[in-house]
């Protein structure tokens, strides 16, 4: 089996600094964790709950319950398809269709390369331009199958 | 700095009106998320750079600021002119030089940038005469649009945090709880339960120590009024919840935002440290000898924590699971202390609720439902945003009168209401008035106000399947009724859409639905049946059309639907040539096109694009029977 590296946990040190050692920081520190580190690594995590005094069990369970943590390294970019109502009803499956034929993989994963990773959202409360793809924090409103392409390309570039 | 007194409140806010009213002109940019999407902050800094380079010759003293939404989100971004009155849609960055010199400074409108009517084309130049937002009434989002959400002088100028200073200087608390009664306020989250019943049984829970939350989880699909105020005008939420909190004599506040809403969190944080720093939170609040603090706690990207008693374990660290109804969160919430827990818009309607009296605001609205309401009108319908009405206004005086009727004139068929909790409305209901009553009487709710407007090409087992998964992936699967019906429903769902649909499924669903009411815990689980009962209960032919005839009628449901171009008419643009993903259309620029059917994915990529209306559905079954004969 292949060694898993360790994480620099010189980071996490930081984060928890910031914040008082109790159980009601834990979600807070795990957002700060998640953008630091692009996910959540295990042995952040193994800190975490000693810090906290919490068990790692109740640690896991918050990370996989709230969508907005990844257990797996994420890619460079979060391509992110709305799929909120105003959204489904506006075409945003042709989108998720055409990522998933651009990129190779589809949502929820990411790319080999560690480049793109794809997530479909329920609503990103941007629904009177729908539907919408949001390219790392980029927002494309009226989102077009065709322009997938482009939208990748462009990346954080602002132009519509 | 401190405002250490209710005097000294008053003098700066006639400072912060004087200053305003001293600007001869004021270039109002929209920078909600919609309009930053289109690239609006562009269009602010050009305009910033235009202004300052010709300030040695300049006739008037111009000054750009940047707003929350202006609720007009499709037409994006959005530019007011202010005192002219204004409004520019569609403002490119290359556009700014010209507004500069022909409109600022020249006193010109240019036509091409006005808003142009969709039924008779004719150009409107003055934002009020809008028919989007001349029929508005708007009370939480009344500063939206109007102030820098960054600067709490701004947001005092136009009145904010007038009400905090009546509160604490000329009401005692239960005069404060009265004066919500009377206005009639009923919570603007979903289930409509009265704003000042549900505060009075907290102050009447035993304890010293009591907690003020405010619900920003936004997450109905289809619903961003919340974050607009948030973003747009942070002050009116903060000053609701100081006034709660005086009333409920609460001194520690969270609210609770969507992981998902990054600049509402960004704007909050500004404007608590600014109302921090003026003495407006924190101890001694105006000089008062009230004390009370705000915290934000951003969420964690799951639906079921804008469920109250979910929410409140979220904030405590915990996974977001409900309990069950029977303890209330108004005696044990947080930390299983006292709490009261309302949504974005109630908050921010509460500041406008002391400063103008309770009476003004019960004398807008329907007999049970009083006051406004704020709502996201999306989906197929011209104008989309977000708009702010008085109770008791017709389905049809909002989809046609301010929506402006459905995107490209097709037949409207449904409007859903409610999010995953709601329902959908059929075209037959137009003149129902929206109000709480009403829209339950319908078989749908209020929710958090998200209107998505569907056309004769939405199918409705195709919706009721979509929140249906929506709700399975979202269940937070404490209890089994929600878990394992959600999963059992979506089955049955996809069986539909797939054409392999048998009698019967309808009566199992609708068997299966009412166990889930019966059974689920939380709210989630309760009202998930009801996207399939309205639709059901409307829409019943569509569901047998699938079972008993393999067919999509709205020619939406993959499987059943198969496309062709229709030979008249055609007249080989070769849009959908270029449109289709799988390369299922042959033709040749100004020739008649044709659609491979054992290509095709029944997509509809091209009937979307195609300009002459040339490409039609029909039931897939029909090329089967024709392979046979």
């Amino acid at each position: 089996m292949a060694e898993i590296p360790r994480s620099d946990l010189s980071v996490a040190e930081e984060i928890l600094g910031g914040y008082p050692a109790e159980e009601p920081a834990l979600i807070q520190i795990l957002q700060d964790v998640h953008r630091a580190y692009n996910y959540l690594p295990c042995d952040v995590l193994e800190r975490v709950a000693e810090a906290l005094d919490v068990p790692l069990a109740k640690v896991f369970s918050v990370s996989t319950f709230y969508k907005s943590f990844s257990l797996e390294p994420q890619g460079d970019t979060i391509v992110k398809v709305c799929t909120g109502t105003a959204c489904h009803i506006r075409g945003a499956g042709l989108l998720v269709e055409e990522l998933e034929r651009q990129l190779g993989v589809g949502p929820g994963e990411t790319t080999e390369d560690l480049s793109f990773t794809i997530k479909t959202v329920n609503c990103v409360g941007a629904c009177a331009m729908a539907p919408v793809m949001i390219v790392a924090d980029k927002y494309w409103g009226s989102a077009k199958p065709t322009r997938v392409k482009k939208y990748l390309a462009k990346g954080g570039d602002d132009e519509n | 700095m401190r405002i250490e007194s209710k005097d000294r409140f008053e003098t700066l806010r006639a400072q912060a009106r004087e200053s305003n009213a001293s600007r001869m002109q004021q270039v109002l940019v929209c920078c909600g998320t919609g309009c930053l999407a289109w690239g609006s902050k562009k269009v602010a800094e050009a305009f910033a750079s235009e202004i300052a380079k010709r300030s040695v010759d300049a006739t008037v003293d111009l000054f750009v600021k940047s707003t929350g939404c202006h609720g007009f989100c499709e037409r994006g971004p959005l530019v007011a002119l202010q005192p002219s009155g204004i409004l520019y849609t569609k403002v490119k960055p290359n556009r700014v030089e010209e507004i500069v010199e022909t409109t600022l400074i020249g006193g010109e409108v240019i036509q091409n940038l006005l808003y142009k009517e969709p039924v008779s084309g004719e150009r409107i130049a003055q934002y009020d005469e809008i028919p989007f937002y001349k029929n508005q009434v708007r009370v939480a989002m009344r500063n939206i649009g109007r102030i820098d959400p960054t600067s709490i002088l701004d947001a005092i100028a136009e009145g904010a945090y007038s009400g905090l200073a009546r509160a604490l200087f000329e009401m005692t608390p239960d005069e404060v709880l009265d004066e919500v009664e009377i206005s009639g306020q009923r919570g603007r989250g979903g289930a409509g339960f009265a704003t000042a019943r549900k505060w009075r049984s907290c102050k009447a829970a035993p304890g010293d120590r009591r907690f003020v939350l405010c619900n920003g989880d936004e997450g109905d699909p289809g619903a961003f009024k919340d974050r607009s105020i948030m973003e747009g005008d942070p002050h009116s939420v903060i000053e609701g919840i100081i006034i709660g909190a005086y009333a409920l004599g609460a001194h520690e506040g969270w609210i609770y935002v969507r992981d998902e809403y990054p600049l509402a969190v960004v704007n909050l944080g500004i404007a608590i440290a600014e109302a921090r720093k003026y003495g407006l939170l924190g101890q001694n609040i105006m000089g008062s000898g009230f004390d009370f603090d705000i915290k934000i706690s951003r969420g964690g990207g799951a639906f079921v924590c804008g469920e109250s008693s979910a929410l409140m374990r979220s904030l405590e660290g915990k996974t977001g699971e409900p309990r069950a109804k029977y303890v209330h969160s108004t005696e044990k919430g947080l930390f299983d202390l006292p709490t009261v827990l309302n949504n974005v818009e109630t908050w921010a309607g509460i500041g406008a609720i002391i400063d103008r009296g309770g009476e003004w605001f019960a004398s807008m609205g329907t007999e049970r439902s009083k006051g406004t309401k704020a709502f996201s009108l999306v989906g197929k319908v011209k104008n989309t945003g977000l708009i702010e009405l008085p109770m008791g206004t017709t389905l049809r005086h909002i989809i046609y009168d301010i929506g402006g009727g459905i995107l490209n004139d097709r037949p409207f068929k449904a409007v859903q209401t409610g999010g995953p909790s709601g329902g959908c409305v059929p075209a037959e209901l137009l003149d129902l008035p929206v109000d709480f009553e009403e829209l339950t009487k319908a078989g749908s709710m209020m929710g958090s106000g998200g209107m998505i407007v569907m056309d004769d090409r939405t199918c409705m087992v195709d919706v009721s399947r979509f929140f249906l998964a929506f709700l399975e992936e979202e269940s937070c699967g404490k209890c089994t009724p929600c878990r394992e019906g959600l999963h059992q429903m979506v089955q049955i769902y996809d069986r539909l859409i797939a054409g392999d649909g048998v009698e019967g499924d309808i009566e199992l669903i609708e068997r299966l639905a009412a166990g889930m009411q019966l059974g689920s815990l939380c709210e989630l689980g309760k009202s998930a049946p009801n996207p399939v009962l309205s639709t059901l209960r409307y829409f019943r032919s569509e569901y047998e059309a699938h079972i008993r005839d393999k067919a999509c009628p709205a020619g939406i449901c993959r499987e059943l639907t198969a496309y062709e171009i229709i030979e008249e008419g055609c007249d080989g643009c070769h849009v959908c040539f270029k449109a289709c993903p799988v390369d299922a259309i042959e033709g040749v620029v100004k020739e008649l096109h044709i659609i491979h059917q054992d290509a095709c994915i029944s997509c509809g990529a091209c009937f979307d694009v195609c300009p002459t209306n040339t490409i039609r559905t029909f039931p897939k079954i029909e090329l089967k029977k024709a392979e046979v004969v």
